[in-house]
């Protein structure tokens, strides 16, 4: 047994090879992505490990890898889990042979989401059970455990961290890693995996005949346990749990809450042990409801007379609050006078410099104007949203289903959406599609830097590799576009501006469907593969302070004393020299 | 309604423990506030104490705020909340003041000299705060200025400086400097050893001056 210092997904890797894990496969999201990453960094690898294309094809690999027997986990972010929504719905009702883990990593305060929706609605609404870890070294040793529960019951597990584990590190205690690996077969059984209406009739009453069972299990196991020690309680789950025990008086009581489902009856002995209880959790009031359903005489205090937040993620100060709020006392001091200094700039997270998605945004701006309306998707380039280039962002892939609504909607200024060359392939093919049939006019461009970035530069089928770090073909996506009826299929390179205003113009000039590649590897992977470029700088005598190349917003770029100039960070893309209209921005020669 | 108790005698589940000395490490993305997180974290095991610590992820190309919460002998959550930090170690000046509300009456901040200027003051024409102003907005409360910059020049290279503040915040830590610097040596990459040995040195000198 070793211990480390941990980051919570690494841990939930480790956890993952110890229990004798066969298959991986996700889709990267933030805060979900470590774990993949981490079992395809390690130095001995007896396991199958796959980034999908979208979670819905991830889920589905890894349930037909345990239909086979073996043990498998897919790995993604909460709002994945809506794109795999589907399968999972129904995979409660097959249930599974080998240990099936669906990781879920939920983000309360959306530090990297579109929204706080909480992983254990869907666990409720398909019936499988729900782990809910409140620290790492619980992640870490829950996981193991998943995969038995899976096999007891025969039933997908889903398995929520929260932000807060995922990208938290604490001293772990490692068990050794697992040799006993299966290997796949497939027994067939019609009934068990053909969900006919006359399958799925009998297979639902199964699911449902499991759930006592189950409820009872997780108290016998102790993920969910109380302890008396006076008239007033907590009832608390997940991370908010070590907030609740940080500032707890000796003489309330805690019941803790680590899995779902949870035994009605167990919950109702605690509750009524207590003339108040305090429910203090993350995300939805979902261990309240119950609390609030099993409740007789007992007063109930949690989010819903407010005491609780709804929104955003607890910590030891809000949870004091809540304290309060419900009239208890709590240990501890925190202060109230404490927030920050106003007035400072901010300092948001940028494009980085020398990225070839800053140049598209220019130059489709330049041609479209402000009256040009520009859907966005999910990736870097949201960041674009700084540059006055993204008008909608709601969900992967829906930067051309929205495009493609707007344009048919009657609106006639020009529709420009953009997407990531990993969210195109993720679901925005359909989007394409569906505009295409149906006669939108619009143009997409496909922002396409090779490689899933945002998340930690995961390799995707446009890169030519997978992550077991196997060639394979790259995906064109030239030919995937006209396949789909699109005669206008460009591909730029950003860094050529005036190649790219041209590009843009035609597609301004031409009814339907374009579709613009704009093809330049992301400058992070470029930089590691050890593509230089020559860094440029401002002559200052030419330049006339006209603020044009501060506007394009390159960190690169600086403004001292009404003059341009260059700074270190520059990556030689050589853009800002382009748009320069004094020419005063040059390529540095060695001399 | 808060019962305030005196650092050291928190009572839990019946089991005595010592109050976990809470610290921030901020900056700016890219600056190195992981690896200085993981260092100490390495030094707690080395101890053979416990910790936890947060961290923000996917902003350190990108320019961004970054924040890592670490709670030495830190047995609960990772989040440390604000007005009862005892450190704050900053690579950035105004990143320090940024953060400064974390800080508990009588904490400490450790902050690197210079500032990254954020691009969006260029780009929105927004006021640059000058170093003398962020420093009088601390002049309440205790705090050390490193000239990290040129320490890591004279270490040998301009990526210690991370390490200079680690050296030059030691003074603070309730650490050991031999498991710190056994730490150093054991996370930053092979080559760089002697480099940043020089510079843990250089800081922890600085520090106490």
């Amino acid at each position: 047994m070793a211990v480390r210092y941990m980051l919570g997904n690494e841990a939930i890797a480790h956890a993952c090879v110890e229990a004798n894990l066969d298959f991986a496969s996700g889709y990267p999201g933030t805060p979900s992505s470590e774990v993949i990453d981490t079992l395809r960094r390690q130095d001995v690898r007896d396991f199958y490990i796959e980034w999908s294309v979208n979670e819905k094809v991830a889920f589905e690999n890894a349930l037909g890898a345990a239909w086979t027997g073996i043990r498998s986990l897919v790995t993604m972010k909460h709002v994945g889990l809506n794109v795999a929504a589907d399968p999972l719905m129904t995979s409660a009702y097959t249930g599974v042979k080998g240990g099936f883990v669906i990781l879920s990593a939920d983000d309360p305060y959306a530090h990297s989401s579109q929204n706080e929706q909480d992983s254990r609605m869907y666990a409720h609404f398909a019936r499988v059970p729900c782990l809910d870890p409140a620290g790492v070294q619980e992640a870490h040793d829950m996981m193991a455990a998943a995969f038995s529960l899976s096999e007891e019951f025969s039933i997908p597990v889903l398995f929520r961290p929260t932000t807060r584990i995922c990208h938290s590190k604490s001293d772990v205690e490692l068990g050794e890693v697992g040799k006993e690996h299966r290997k796949g077969n497939f027994e067939k059984d019609p009934r068990q995996y053909v969900v006919i209406p006359a399958h799925t009739r009998v297979l639902h009453k199964k699911l449902n005949e499991k759930q006592d069972a189950i409820a009872k299990r997780l108290v016998e196991i102790g993920y969910n346990k109380y302890e008396i020690r006076g008239k007033t309680g907590i009832v608390t789950s997940g991370i908010a749990s070590e907030y609740v025990k940080e500032i707890v008086p000796d003489d309330v009581s805690i019941a803790k809450i680590g899995a779902y489902p949870i035994d009605e009856e167990w919950l109702a002995e605690f509750v009524s042990k207590h003339e108040k209880v305090l429910v203090v959790e993350e995300c939805a009031p979902f261990v309240e409801e119950v609390v609030r359903q099993v409740a007789c005489e007992t007063r109930v205090h949690g989010k819903k007379d407010g005491c609780v937040p709804y929104e955003g993620e607890l910590d030891p100060a809000s949870t004091a609050a809540a304290f309060e709020k419900a009239g208890m006392l709590y240990d501890g001091n925190f202060p109230r006078d404490s927030s920050p200094v106003e007035g400072l700039p901010p300092r948001p997270p940028i494009l980085c410099a020398g990225c070839g998605h800053r140049a598209t945004f220019y130059a489709m701006k330049k041609v479209f104007g402000k009256k040009g309306i520009y859907p966005s998707d999910i990736g870097c380039y949201t960041l674009g949203l700084q540059l006055g280039a993204v008008d909608t962002t709601i969900c992967m892939g829906a930067s051309i289903t929205v495009g493609s609504g707007i344009a048919n909607s009657g609106e006639e200024n020009p529709v420009v959406c953009t997407i990531g060359d990993s969210t195109f392939l993720h679901t925005g093919i359909q989007g394409l599609i569906n505009a295409a049939y149906n006669n939108a006019n619009m143009t997409v461009v496909i922002l396409d830097n090779r490689i899933t970035a945002m998340t930690g530069h995961q390799p995707n089928p446009n890169t030519g590799v997978t992550a077991m770090g196997d060639p394979s073909p790259s995906i064109s996506l030239e030919a995937l576009c006209r396949s789909c009826g699109i005669s206008f299929v460009e591909t730029i390179d950003p860094y050529d501006y005036v190649g790219t205003i041209e590009a843009f113009k035609r597609a301004k000039d031409t009814e339907g469907v374009k579709v613009i590649i704009a093809r330049q590897p992301c400058v992070i992977e470029a930089r590691r593969r050890g593509i230089k470029r020559r860094s440029f700088f401002v002559d200052t005598d030419a330049c006339s302070g006209c603020g044009l190349c501060v506007k394009f917003g390159c960190p690169a770029i600086e403004f001292i004393d009404g003059k341009a100039s260059v700074n270190a960070l520059c990556s030689g893309c050589g853009v800002c020299a382009e748009i320069c209209p004094q020419g005063a921005i040059r390529s540095e020669v060695k001399r | 309604m808060c019962g305030d108790l005196p650092a050291g005698c928190d009572k839990i589940g019946g089991e005595e423990m010592s109050r976990s000395y809470d610290l921030l490490i901020v900056g700016v993305g890219g600056q190195g506030t992981i690896l200085a997180s993981n260092i100490i974290g390495e030094a707690c095991l080395a101890e053979g104490r416990k910790v936890r610590s947060a961290e923000t992820h996917g902003m350190s190309q990108r320019g961004g705020s970054v924040e890592t919460h670490i709670r030495i002998d830190g047995e609960f959550g990772p989040l440390i909340s604000a007005g009862t930090a005892d450190l704050i170690i900053s690579f950035d000046l105004l990143e320090a003041v940024r953060y400064s509300h974390f800080l508990k009456d009588g904490g400490v901040i450790v902050s690197g000299k210079n500032i990254v200027v954020p691009t969006s003051t260029f780009q929105q024409g927004l006021e640059v705060p000058s170093c003398e102003s962020l420093e009088a907005i601390l002049s309440e409360i205790k705090y050390h200025i490193i000239d990290a910059e040129s320490a890591a020049m004279e270490a040998g290279s301009l990526l210690s400086q991370n390490i200079v503040m680690l050296g030059a915040a030691s003074h603070h830590l309730p650490l050991k400097e031999d498991s710190l610097l056994s730490a150093v040596k054991k996370l930053v990459p092979p080559k760089t050893i002697e480099i940043n040995t020089k510079a843990f040195e250089i800081g922890v000198e600085k520090g106490n001056k």
